[in-house]
C-alpha cells in the first residue's frame, strides 16, 4: 500500500510539474482522471486480469449503451454473448450474473420490436430457475408485466406460483417478498372486487343477481384481506394496498378493523415516515365526521411533513373554527407556510384565505402574531410576491388574484408599498369598491407606519 | 477402427484400445479389461472357445460402479498436449503452411520434448516412479512403457511417409492403467485425465511443464525452423480470430477423453495468448529442448527485416520509395545480419529477435528521419507537401503526412472499434464444460443447456442481418489499394519533398533527430526502457498507437524496440552523450 501511495504523490507531482497551474488541494469535488487505471493496474499488476473477464465486462457496457440508445436488436446481440457469464469459473460473479441478465434481458424483451408475451414468458420462467434468490423477485416482475399487458389471469396464476415456492432457510429470509407477492395477488382481487362493485351498483337491489353478487363479492374480500394483511404488519410504503383494502373493509362495515389499520399505517414508528398515511387516515376520519380536534391532530403532522400540501387550507378552516387560542394562531402560520412556496403563489383560494384571516386577526387584535410571521419573511416576501413585475403580470392574468394579494401587501407593507400602489392605481370598474374598502382598512389596519417602506 | 464400430470378430483386439484381454459383466457381456471398453456381444452369442488367449473374469461389483460417472479412455496428460498440438498442426496446414511442418519439425519437437522431460523415449519415465499405478491385470507385463507411446514412434507413423505424427485421434492409445484411485474424488481433487491430479502438483526442478500456452510457443519454434511466412504476431492473431485452436482446445478432444477437475486448470484457457508471453516461453522452450542453431535467415527470408519492412510499408499505407531508407537503417544498425537473425538458443545470448516487432520499429526510426516527429516540422512539410500536390495535379503526389494522419485515424478507430466489439462477443465457453468434480457434473450440463436454450432466445431477436462475411484468413489485414474501401492509397507517393541533393546522393531535409530514450534499464527487469506516454509528441504517439494495434503488441513493446534500434543506429552519440550531460537533439551527419 505504501508503495501505491508513493507511486500516487510521485505522479501526482509530475502532473503537477507538468501543467505548472494546477492546485492540489483536498477538495472534494477534486479527483485525478488518470487515476481509475492506475488502480487497475496497480491491482491486477502482477497477475493478470482474464481476458474472460475482460471482454464480459465489456459486452456489459456494450448492451448498457445500447439499452441507453434504444437499440434493442444490438443489445440483444451482445446479451447472447454476455449470457455466457452464467458459467464463469468465478463463482460471485457466475453467482450475480442472473439478476444482471434479468434486468436487461427483461429490459431487451420488454422493447425488442420482434418480442411478444409469449418470449418473455419463456424468458421469465428459464431465469427464476437459475439460482434460488431470484424466484420470487422475478416471479414478482414477470407478473407485474402480464399485469401490464392485461394479462390479469396469467398474472394472478404466476403470483399463486410464487407465493407457494417454499425452498427451505431461503425462502424464510424472503419473508418480505411472499408477502409483496401475496399482496399482490391481493390486488389483483381487489380489481375483480371494485369491477363487479361498479356492476352491482347498476343492478337493482331487489334482483336475485344482486344477492347473487355480494355473495360472490364477500368471498372475493376475504380471500384478499388475507393476502394484504400480512404485508401490512412489515414496516414499507404501500400505499395502493393499504388504499384498496380499506376501502373494502368500509364497504363491509368494518370501520374498527380500517380505522386501526390507517392508524398503524399512520403511527406506527417503525414505518417510514409516509404523508399519504396521514392523508388516508384524515380522509377517513372525515368520512367518519370525527371530532374536529382529531382531525386537527392528524393534519398537525401532515403540516410537519408538506407545509405545501392542498389539505394545508382545509387545516387552516379546521383552525380557524377551533376554540383554542394555540389553533387560531396556527391556523395564520399555515397560510404564510403554504404561500412560502413557489408552487402556490398563484393558489387564490390562499391569498383569499390569508387576506380575511389577516384582517380577522388584526380586528381582534393579535398584530403580535403577524408581526411573528412577517419577521422571518420580511427579507424576502416583498420581492417572492409583491415586486412590480408581479403587480403587473397578475392584474393581468387574474384581476381577483391581483386584488387578494395587493390587501395583504398593504397590510404587511404599508400602504406605500408597490404592489399596493399599482393595483389601487387600476380603474377596474367592478373592483372600485373593493378597492376602495381595501384601502380604508389598509390605512387603519396595516402593521407599518406609513413612509417606512417602499 | 472407431469405438462405434463393435461388430468385428471378437478375437480380434479391443476396438478401443486394441488389446485382447476380455472380461465378463454381471449382463454377461464381455469387456476389454485394460479399457473397460464393454461391447455389446455377449456371452450366448460367442463361444468363450473362439477366442484363445483371452482370460474371462468376472468384473467386480466396485469397478462397475465408478464406470457409471465416468465413462470414458484412460488418458495422459501429455496426450491431451499432443492432441492439442496435432489439431494446431492442421489448422497452420490449412492455413497454407508446408506439410513437412507438422510430420517432420513438430514431431520431432515433440518428441525431444517428451524424452527431456522423461515423459517417454527413456529408460525410466517420470510417471513409474513418481506414482505406484495400480495395475489391473498382470497379463500386460509384456507392455512396457515403450510401446505405450508406440504411435508416436517412428514404426507405428513413419515420417518418410508423410502420414501424422499423432495418428487418428479417434484411435485410443494402449494404456493399461486405471485412473487415479477413487477415494480421492469424493475431494475436490480428480480429474478425467490419469495424472492430471499429479502433474498439476507436480514441481520437478529443471523440468518444463508442458502448457497451453507453450503449445503455440512449440509451433512457433516450429514455424519459425521452417521459415516460415508467419511471424508471431500473425500467429497469434490468427488464434484469436479461432483458426487456430487455443482457447477451449480440448473441446477438440475425443469425445471419451473426458475433461474435468484438475484438468480445467492444465487445459481451460480464458485469455488470448500474450505476445510476450509465448515469445518468452519460446526461448524458455527451446533452451530447454536444447535445440541447435536454427536454420539461417538470409535476406530472401521472410523474417528477414527488409521484407517484413516491406509488408508493413504496404500495410501501413506507407510510400513504397521508404523501403529504400528502411533498408539503409538495417544495414547501418547490422540487424540484417544472419547471425543476428538467427535464433541459437545454445548460444549464450538467450533471445531472438522479435521479427515483426522490429521490422515495424524500423519504420517508425525512418518515419522520425524523415519527419522529426516533433508535432511540428510534420504538419509544416504537410502544408509543403499540400500546396505542392495543389499546383502539380498531374504528377506522382507527394506524401502528405496530414492527410495519411487522417486516413489512418480514421481507419483504425473504426477498426479498433469493431476489434473492441467483436471481443465482447467472443465466447469462451464450449458445449464442454468442465466441472470441477462428479457432484457438480450434471449441475455444469444443466447451465450449458440453459445458457443454450437462452442464447437460442436471443438469437431469435438478433433478426436475419447476416454478420460479414468472414474473410479467409491473410496476413494482410488492411488492403489499400482495393478501390473500394474509399480509403487513398499512399504507396505511390513520392517523398521528394523530404529530400535534397547532396552531391551525387539524396538526403533527408531535416537534419535533427531525438531519440526516444536515453536510459536503458541495467538492472534484472528485463525490460529495456520505459515508455512514459506523455512524453513524448503526439505524432509519435499516435504512430506507436496504431502500429502496435496492427501487431496487437503493447505500445511498450514497440518502443522499446525502436529505442534498441536507435541505440544501434547512433551508438556513436550514445558514447558521447554518456560523457556530456544528456543532448536532447542528435545532430545527423
Amino acid at each position: 500500500m505504501s508503495d501505491f501511495d508513493e507511486e500516487l504523490t510521485k505522479l501526482a507531482s509530475a502532473e503537477d510539474g507538468k501543467r505548472g497551474n494546477s492546485v492540489f488541494s483536498n477538495h472534494p469535488g477534486m479527483h485525478f482522471p488518470w487515476l481509475q487505471d492506475r488502480i487497475e493496474t496497480v491491482v491486477t499488476g502482477g497477475k493478470k486480469k482474464r481476458d474472460f473477464a475482460q471482454t464480459t465486462s465489456a459486452c456489459l457496457s456494450f448492451i448498457q449503451e445500447a439499452l441507453l440508445k434504444h437499440q434493442w436488436q444490438q443489445a440483444a446481440e451482445y446479451m447472447h454473448s454476455y449470457l455466457q457469464t452464467l458459467e464463469d469459473s468465478d463463482t460471485y460473479k457466475r453467482q450475480t450474473a442472473p439478476e444482471i441478465i434479468w434486468k436487461l434481458g427483461s429490459e431487451i424483451l420488454f422493447y425488442h420490436p420482434k418480442s411478444n408475451v409469449e418470449t418473455f414468458n419463456n424468458f421469465a420462467d428459464r431465469m427464476k430457475n437459475i439460482g434460488v434468490l431470484n424466484y420470487l423477485k422475478i416471479s414478482l416482475q414477470h407478473a407485474l408485466y402480464l399485469i401490464h399487458h392485461g394479462m390479469l389471469e396469467d398474472a394472478s396464476r404466476n403470483l399463486s406460483e410464487a407465493e407457494t415456492w417454499r425452498y427451505g432457510e431461503k425462502s424464510s429470509s424472503q419473508e418480505v417478498l411472499i408477502n409483496l407477492v401475496q399482496a399482490y395477488k391481493g390486488l389483483l382481487q381487489y380489481y375483480t372486487w371494485s369491477k363487479k362493485k361498479t356492476e352491482l351498483s347498476e343492478i337493482d337491489k331487489d334482483d336475485y343477481a344482486y344477492t347473487v353478487k355480494t355473495r360472490n363479492m364477500l368471498s372475493q374480500s376475504c380471500r384478499t384481506s388475507a393476502n394484504i394483511c400480512a404485508l401490512l404488519k412489515t414496516p414499507g410504503v404501500w400505499d395502493p394496498f393499504v388504499k384498496s383494502y380499506v376501502e373494502m373493509l368500509e364497504f363491509y362495515g368494518d370501520q374498527d378493523g380500517a380505522r386501526e389499520i390507517l392508524t398503524n399505517y399512520a403511527y406506527d414508528e417503525k414505518f417510514p415516515s409516509n404523508p399519504n398515511a396521514h392523508i388516508y387516515l384524515y380522509e377517513f376520519l372525515k368520512r367518519e365526521k370525527a371530532p374536529r380536534s382529531k382531525l386537527i391532530s392528524v393534519l398537525k403532522i401532515l403540516h410537519e411533513i408538506v407545509p405545501s400540501h392542498p389539505l394545508m387550507l382545509e387545516f387552516h378552516t379546521l383552525l380557524r373554527k377551533s376554540d383554542i387560542e394555540e389553533h387560531r394562531k396556527l391556523g395564520l402560520g399555515v397560510l404564510f407556510e403554504v404561500l412560502d412556496f413557489a408552487g402556490c403563489t398563484k393558489n387564490i383560494t390562499a391569498w383569499k384565505y390569508l387576506a380575511k384571516y389577516l384582517k380577522q386577526t388584526l380586528m381582534e387584535s393579535h398584530p403580535a402574531w403577524v408581526e411573528e410571521e412577517w419577521k422571518s419573511r420580511r427579507s424576502w416576501w416583498p420581492v417572492f410576491h409583491f415586486s412590480f413585475f408581479w403587480a403587473k403580470s397578475d392584474w393581468k392574468a387574474d384581476a381577483d388574484l391581483a386584488c387578494e394579494k395587493a390587501f395583504v401587501a398593504g397590510i404587511l407593507l404599508g400602504k406605500g408599498c408597490r404592489y399596493f400602489r399599482y393595483i389601487v392605481k387600476q380603474d377596474g370598474e367592478t373592483l372600485k369598491k373593493k378597492i376602495k374598502r381595501m384601502k380604508k382598512f389598509v390605512k387603519k389596519y396595516s402593521i407599518v407606519n406609513p413612509g417606512v417602506c417602499t | 477402427m472407431t469405438s462405434t464400430s463393435m461388430k468385428k470378430s471378437f478375437t480380434e483386439r479391443c476396438s478401443q484400445c486394441a488389446a485382447v484381454s476380455w472380461g465378463l459383466t454381471d449382463e454377461g457381456k464381455y469387456y476389454c479389461t485394460s479399457c473397460h471398453n464393454v461391447t455389446d456381444r455377449s456371452e450366448e452369442v460367442v463361444s468363450t472357445a473362439v477366442i484363445p488367449n483371452t482370460k474371462i473374469n468376472s468384473i467386480s461389483r466396485g469397478l462397475r460402479k465408478r464406470r457409471k460417472h465416468e465413462k470414458g479412455w484412460d488418458w495422459y496428460v501429455c496426450e491431451g498436449f499432443q492432441c492439442i498440438l496435432y489439431h494446431q498442426a492442421e489448422a497452420l496446414k490449412t492455413l497454407g503452411v508446408g506439410a513437412d511442418l507438422k510430420s517432420e519439425v513438430l514431431h520431432n519437437l515433440w518428441k525431444r520434448y517428451l524424452q527431456k522431460s522423461k515423459q517417454a523415449y527413456c529408460k525410466n519415465p517420470v510417471r513409474t516412479r513418481g506414482r505406484k499405478v495400480k495395475v489391473l491385470e498382470d497379463n500386460l507385463q509384456s507392455s512396457d512403457w515403450a510401446s505405450e507411446f508406440e504411435l508416436l514412434s517412428d514404426t507405428s507413423c513413419p515420417l518418410e511417409s508423410g502420414a501424422e505424427f499423432q495418428s487418428d485421434p479417434q484411435i485410443p492409445k494402449p494404456f493399461p492403467l486405471t485412473k487415479a484411485s477413487p477415494k480421492s474424488e469424493a475431494a475436490d481433487i480428480c480429474s478425467g485425465s490419469v495424472d492430471g491430479v499429479e502433474y498439476s502438483e507436480r514441481k520437478e526442478k529443471g523440468v518444463l511443464k508442458m502448457t497451453v500456452p507453450r503449445t503455440l510457443a512449440l509451433c512457433y519454434l516450429s514455424l519459425l525452423w521452417q521459415r516460415e511466412t508467419m511471424t508471431l504476431s500473425d500467429l497469434l492473431r490468427f488464434v484469436e480470430e479461432d483458426r487456430i485452436p487455443y482457447v477451449n482446445a480440448f473441446q477438440l478432444f475425443p469425445e471419451e477423453m473426458k475433461v474435468y477437475g484438475r484438468d480445467k486448470g492444465i487445459f481451460a484457457i480464458e485469455s488470448w495468448p500474450d505476445y510476450e508471453d509465448i515469445y518468452k516461453n519460446m526461448i524458455e522452450v527451446a533452451i530447454f529442448l536444447d535445440l541447435p542453431r536454427f536454420p539461417d535467415i538470409t535476406e530472401d527470408c521472410y523474417l528477414h527485416p527488409n521484407i517484413l519492412c516491406m509488408k508493413y510499408l504496404l500495410e501501413l499505407n506507407l510510400p513504397d520509395e521508404m523501403h529504400s531508407l528502411t533498408c539503409q537503417v538495417v544495414k547501418m544498425t547490422g540487424i540484417g545480419e544472419v547471425d543476428f537473425l538467427t535464433f541459437d538458443p545454445i548460444a549464450k545470448k538467450k533471445r531472438t529477435v522479435k521479427y515483426d516487432v522490429q521490422a515495424v520499429a524500423v519504420i517508425v526510426v525512418v518515419l522520425k528521419l524523415l519527419f522529426l516527429l516533433d508535432d511540428k516540422l510534420e504538419w509544416s512539410y504537410s502544408s509543403l507537401a499540400e500546396a505542392y500536390n495543389e499546383e502539380h495535379r498531374e504528377d506522382e503526389p507527394q506524401f502528405d503526412f496530414r492527410k495519411w494522419y487522417q486516413v489512418m485515424k480514421k481507419t483504425f478507430d473504426e477498426k479498433r472499434q469493431k476489434r473492441e466489439e467483436a471481443r465482447a462477443k467472443y465466447s469462451w465457453k464450449t458445449k464442454r464444460p468442465i466441472y470441477r468434480s462428479h457432484i457438480d457434473k450434471s449441475v455444469a450440463y444443466k447451465r450449458r443447456e440453459m445458457v443454450e436454450n437462452l442464447q437460442k432466445q436471443f438469437s431469435a431477436l438478433v433478426g436475419s442481418t447476416p454478420v460479414a462475411q468472414e474473410k479467409g484468413p491473410s496476413s494482410f489485414q488492411f488492403n489499400w489499394t482495393d478501390g473500394d474501401t474509399g480509403s487513398p492509397c499512399f504507396h505511390g507517393h513520392s517523398l521528394q519533398g523530404l529530400l535534397k541533393k547532396k552531391g551525387q546522393s539524396l538526403i533527408t531535409k531535416n537534419s535533427l533527430y531525438w531519440l526516444s530514450t536515453q536510459k536503458f534499464c541495467k538492472s534484472y527487469c528485463k525490460h529495456v526502457t520505459t515508455y512514459e506516454e506523455s512524453n513524448f509528441s503526439l505524432s509519435y504517439q499516435f504512430i506507436l498507437s496504431i502500429f502496435s494495434f496492427l501487431l496487437r503488441i503493447k505500445t511498450s513493446v514497440l518502443h522499446e524496440e525502436v529505442s534498441l534500434i536507435e541505440k544501434k543506429l547512433f551508438e556513436k552519440k550514445y558514447n558521447e552523450s554518456k560523457k556530456r550531460s544528456r543532448p536532447k537533439k542528435v545532430r545527423r551527419h
